[in-house]
């Protein structure tokens, strides 16, 4: 397609008027609190500015972009590109964040503050590794994923404290009751495809929410469950003191430290997200997962084959939401206190973002788009009441930089190259 | 080849699929043979995909019974069966007209989700695939030997790891049907596989066809507007028009068959055309439609 000039004038004034047409209500107006009470400005200037510096931004991106555009195109006619050897890459990157990981709070930069703010990091990278089961490789569309996740917290939250189970015997109990949630909502969901699934997930989302806020018998509703039990080593408190018992630092003869509950937080998120991490990969290679792309490319197809669309998907919706339950007892016991507050439909479309930006399937893709997404905002708190504006600036820039998201290729689940025949292969498999 | 008629694999009695008001097929009754391949023509929106799509179970048929007597004793009445159970359950295996490939995986990962149900069964709920098993390596070591087995033959070992979307057409038409075998069928339902085929890739397919009836003794239906093709290996020829069968048997009676020549030609010539000329006549290069319609 050659440059073309108008179609590029036209397509920034459509721009520009949209723009204008939210910039009125947005900007146009404003009301200032004075003596006299509430005055109401009109900015219309402003508007004008908005809506031109939109019409000179996207004729620009369109100008520089057609160049781009062209070789984009032509690379987005195969759905995924496949590397073409087997990386060596990938798996050195892999194992060296597993080490800095490990190492973290062993160096000279951790401090309390840097190592709450990894556990945060790390539990939406397990979130992102679990969602991914679903979105990423089974290529089902769902934006009620915070709603397992609530379901796993509240079940720790509920059952530790009613019938004083541990966080060990508790959290295969949550993962078990947010995978049968995930098979509630998929039974009669999954049928649906496309942008309907991601409506009904969404519904079943703030479902799980609204009713976390009024069943006030069981979740005590707006006002949260407080005094979660706190995880144990092994058994051992990590507290001062509990009178009946030995604690972590009595038993190691440490001096106490509120320091130990932190860094031992650290280590067991991330043995859960590792935990989940592995599972995904092994059982990408197994024909479950191959039939899960295989449905994420084409349910028809599928069907010819033989192969069950519904159980397949119920099984990627049921581990999915496993894993989302697994975290949720981590944040429940890790918060010490939980309430409706926190899973609400941004936590979801944060996690939904996070696959999408790490391009739908990788694994390592995963972690790079959590650190930019959970960690920008940090890094702009500087910018105040920017912030946001410069994090949704990053995004569009990122977007357009890599539209398949930061890792788009994806690597074959076995490759021929690796599996040497075996001698009498021909005789032995034909019938 | 005629005169070793084989048992019925397929019987269709009766069938008739109705959209609206429109009979896309209309009291439709053939029968097709064990180690045969039978031969669905007709111009086009004859109801010959709608054939497959009843049964392979994507629709129900308004009317009719679709009897399936594999040699292996059991009678399927894929009428009753859903959807993908006709493929699991009764071995019918299918290719489609717009090809319908996994086009982000790898070739050889195509011909590897062909054989999902018997690794499914070997990995027993994934758990022993979780935790490498040896009973689940052998059956996934079986079940590569297959595909590679399929990749040697339909020459594609060189591809076996690219990604299927980005292969020529023709391969592309080969890896469908390599991943249709793998799923050890009883019967083969191939849809237009010599569209797009240049002469000599169709030459390859028709000797392809003809080995895989031979060496594996499993009935073949082909619907194929490709006269030169179907007048070549079809053991038999069932002809439709507007839905309704209009003459039915031996290539060569049926291609002199003068209710076949109005239908092809649409002129009143009662004239029999030799079946080469007839062949190049209706052999005319149609369009392969697109992509994003009900499956075809
Ligand atoms: N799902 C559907 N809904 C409505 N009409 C349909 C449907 N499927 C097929 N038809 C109609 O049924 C008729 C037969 O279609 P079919 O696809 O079976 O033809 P065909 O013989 O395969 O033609 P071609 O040679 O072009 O592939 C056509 O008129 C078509 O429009
Ligand atoms: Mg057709």
């Amino acid at each position: 397609m050659r440059p073309n000039l108008r179609g590029m004038v036209k397509d920034s004034l459509a721009a520009a008027i949209v723009a204008a047409l939210l910039a009125v209500p947005l900007l146009g107006f404003h009301l200032s609190g004075s003596a006299q009470g509430l005055t109401l400005d009109y900015r219309f200037g402003w508007v004008a500015i908005a809506s031109l510096a939109v019409f000179c931004g996207r004729l620009a991106l369109s100008l520089a972009g057609t160049a781009v555009g062209r070789s984009l195109r032509r690379r987005r006619q195969v759905v995924l590109p496949l590397s073409g050897r087997p990386s060596r890459i990938r798996p050195a990157v892999g194992w060296a964040l597993v080490a800095v990981a490990l190492l973290l709070p062993w160096t000279p930069l951790a401090d309390r503050n840097l190592i709450d703010k990894a556990t945060l990091l790390l539990i939406y990278i397990m979130l992102g590794w679990g969602l991914n089961i679903v979105v990423g490789l089974a290529g089902l569309l769902d934006l009620g994923y915070v709603a397992f996740y609530a379901v796993g917290a509240y079940c720790y939250a509920l059952v530790s404290q009613q019938f004083g189970l541990s966080f060990w015997l508790c959290l295969p109990l949550a993962g078990a009751l947010s995978a049968s949630f995930g098979v509630l909502l998929g039974f009669p969901v999954l049928r649906l495809r496309g942008d309907y699934l991601a409506i009904v997930t969404l519904g079943f989302g703030e479902i799980v929410r609204v009713v976390l806020l009024n069943w006030q018998d069981v979740t005590n509703g707006p006002i949260g469950i407080s005094g979660i039990a706190r995880p144990t080593f092994f058994g051992l408190p990590l507290l001062a003191s509990v009178p009946g018992r030995t604690t972590f630092h009595e038993f190691f003869g440490l001096p106490f430290s509120t320091d130990h509950r932190i860094y031992f937080l650290y280590y067991l998120i991330l043995a859960l997200a590792l935990a989940t991490n592995l599972f995904t990969l092994r059982i990408r290679r197994l024909p479950i997962g191959r039939a899960w792309e295989a449905l994420r490319e084409d349910e028809t197809a599928c069907r010819s084959l033989g192969i069950d669309p519904t159980k397949t998907k119920l099984s990627a919706f049921a581990l999915g939401a496993m894993f989302a339950g697994f975290a949720g007892s981590f944040f429940a016991t890790r918060q010490g206190f939980i309430s409706p507050e926190s899973f609400t439909f941004i936590e979801s479309a944060i996690i939904l973002a996070i696959v999408v930006l790490g391009g739908m399937g990788s694994q390592i893709g995963i972690v790079l788009a959590a650190v930019l997404l959970v960690g920008l905002p940090e890094w702009f708190r500087d910018l105040q009441q920017y912030r946001m504006l410069a994090f949704g600036g990053a995004m569009v820039v990122i977007m357009l930089w890599r539209p398949r998201g930061l890792l788009a290729s994806r690597e074959p689940t076995v490759r021929l190259a690796e599996r040497p025949a075996t001698l009498d292969a021909a005789g032995e498999v034909l019938p | 080849m005629n005169a070793e008629t084989g048992q019925p694999l397929l019987t269709v009695e009766h069938l008739s699929m109705r959209f609206g008001g429109l009979f896309a097929v209309n009291d439709l009754s053939f029968a097709a043979n064990r180690r045969e391949i039978t031969a669905i023509i007709g111009p086009n929106g004859a109801g010959k995909t709608t054939v497959f799509n009843c049964l392979t179970g994507f629709y129900k048929p308004t009317v009719g019974r679709l009897t399936l007597s594999p040699p292996s004793g059991a009678r399927f009445l894929l009428e009753r069966i859903d959807g993908f159970r006709i493929a699991k359950e009764a071995g019918v295996a299918r290719t489609f007209q717009n090809i319908r490939l996994f086009a982000g995986m790898s070739v050889l990962e195509n011909l590897m989700v062909a054989q999902h149900n018997r690794l499914m069964r070997a990995s027993v709920y994934s758990l022993a695939g979780l935790l490498g098993l040896a009973g689940y390596r052998a059956a996934e070591r079986r079940a590569l030997d297959l595909a590679r087995h399929w990749l040697d033959r339909m020459g594609l070992l060189a591809q076996a790891d690219q990604t299927a979307g980005s292969l020529p057409y023709g391969l592309q038409r080969r890896l469908e049907i390599a991943r249709a075998m793998c799923t050890e069928p009883a019967m083969l339902c191939l849809d237009e596989p010599a569209a797009g085929l240049n002469p000599r890739e169709s030459q390859e397919l028709s000797r392809l066809l003809l080995d895989i009836r031979g060496e594996f003794g499993i009935g073949i239906l082909l619907i194929e507007h490709d006269m030169s093709v179907v007048m070549q290996i079809s053991d038999h020829l069932v002809v439709l028009d507007h839905g309704a069968l209009i003459a039915q048997g031996p290539p060569a009676r049926v291609s002199n068959d003068p209710a076949v020549i109005r239908a092809y030609l649409g002129t009143e010539e009662d004239e029999a055309l030799p079946p080469e000329v007839a062949g190049d006549l209706v052999a005319v290069p149609h369009s392969i439609p697109s992509a994003g319609q009900p499956p075809c």
